[in-house]
């Protein structure tokens, strides 16, 4: 197990503090060609998955009426960088019940950061 | 110059490479290996070294195979071999180096971005039905179907009034001698004998392996977003 940890330990990247509930905005590298270019992914945080330099998160986002969840590798370098944007209170870790909402429905109450 | 050495999985993680793709990866302890006993066409009839395992634990040595270490100047009392398997030797060297009580280590045998073969003992699974085992399509599970797993017919009537040999059945699955070919080593870590390599490797975490140079080495897979951006470059 610790030949593992010593294998993913150089691939873990700073990311900030997060946690379902959180607004974030995930800049993410995208290569058009020769080209690299920034593209921001503003949504919600769904899901957390923990696991070393494999954990992945998944944010959510309304887009022209359309659910898209995007599940991103926390560590991966195609991420740029993570901006919290905002934090609601929630009360589970998985917000999957997220997607049967719309609308109004799908507020929440936002949370105090310390 | 040995062909490969001996060492155990520790277990798959995933590692970035440089396009941001994740790699599913293996972690390998590889060596260091104890040249136990050199094979020599002249002698034996065929070029080899028997490498052991050198492992941080003292193994269970019998007295014969003390006896055996003993002989290439491996101290039975401390050794600490887990396996001893032989390895076939490339291009024999004239000064040949390779001798009895000589150590192997992986960093002098593989480099990242090499091709290796690795070769292991698969998970035991019992005994198994034909489906798993053979993969035999099986029958329908529901609507009044009376055939699930069971194999079928296995074959004809009075003539040949026999079963033909080498008919697939249920019975012991796994276990086996299973050589993965081909994959990219993409790290070595000469310091604490590790080695990390580019997909799955046959048997559980623990398990004994063998770390060969690739037989049938492929020629370098074309990467097609690294292809398409040289092209361009290239017109540019």
């Amino acid at each position: 197990m610790k030949a593992i940890e010593a294998v993913e330990r150089p691939q873990l990247q700073t990311r900030p503090d997060m946690r379902a509930g959180d607004t974030v905005r995930v800049h993410v590298k995208v290569r058009e060609g020769e080209k690299e270019r920034i593209q921001v992914f503003e949504g919600l945080v769904i899901a957390q998955h923990r696991g070393g330099a494999r954990a992945t998160f998944t944010v959510r986002k309304v887009s022209f009426g359309q659910g898209v969840e995007r599940i991103f590798p926390l560590h991966s370098p195609i991420i740029d960088k993570i901006q919290v944007v905002r934090s609601a209170r929630v009360r589970r870790a998985k917000l999957y019940f997220l997607r049967k909402l719309r609308g109004k429905a799908a507020r929440m109450r936002e949370r105090r950061r310390n | 110059m040995v062909n490969g050495i001996l060492g155990r999985k520790i277990g798959m993680t995933q590692v970035f490479d440089p396009n941001g793709r994740a790699l599913p990866a293996t972690v390998l302890t590889a060596g260091p290996c104890v040249v136990v006993q050199r094979k020599t066409a002249e002698r034996d009839g065929y070029d080899a070294v028997q490498l052991g395992l050198v492992e941080e634990r003292p193994a269970r040595v019998t007295k014969p195979l003390a006896g055996h270490y003993r002989k290439s100047g491996v101290d039975p009392a401390q050794a600490r071999l887990s396996q001893v398997r032989e390895v076939a030797v490339v291009e024999a060297p004239s000064g040949d180096a390779l001798q009895d009580g000589n150590e192997v280590r992986v960093a002098s045998l593989f480099a990242a971005g090499d091709q290796v073969d690795v070769v292991g003992e698969s998970r035991g699974r019992g005994f198994q039905g034909v489906m798993k085992r053979h993969g035999f399509a099986g029958g329908r599970a529901t609507h009044g179907s009376m055939f699930h797993r069971a194999p079928g017919s296995i074959g004809q009537s009075s003539w040949p009034s026999r079963v033909l040999k080498g008919m697939r059945g249920p019975g012991r699955m796994g276990g086996d001698r299973v050589t993965v070919r081909n994959l990219r080593v993409i790290q070595v870590d000469e310091e604490n004998n590790r080695l990390v390599v580019n997909g799955a490797v046959p048997g559980a975490p623990g398990g004994h392996v063998l770390i060969r140079r690739a037989v049938a080495a492929r020629r370098e897979p074309a990467a097609p977003v690294q292809d398409a951006a040289a092209k361009k470059k290239k017109r540019n």
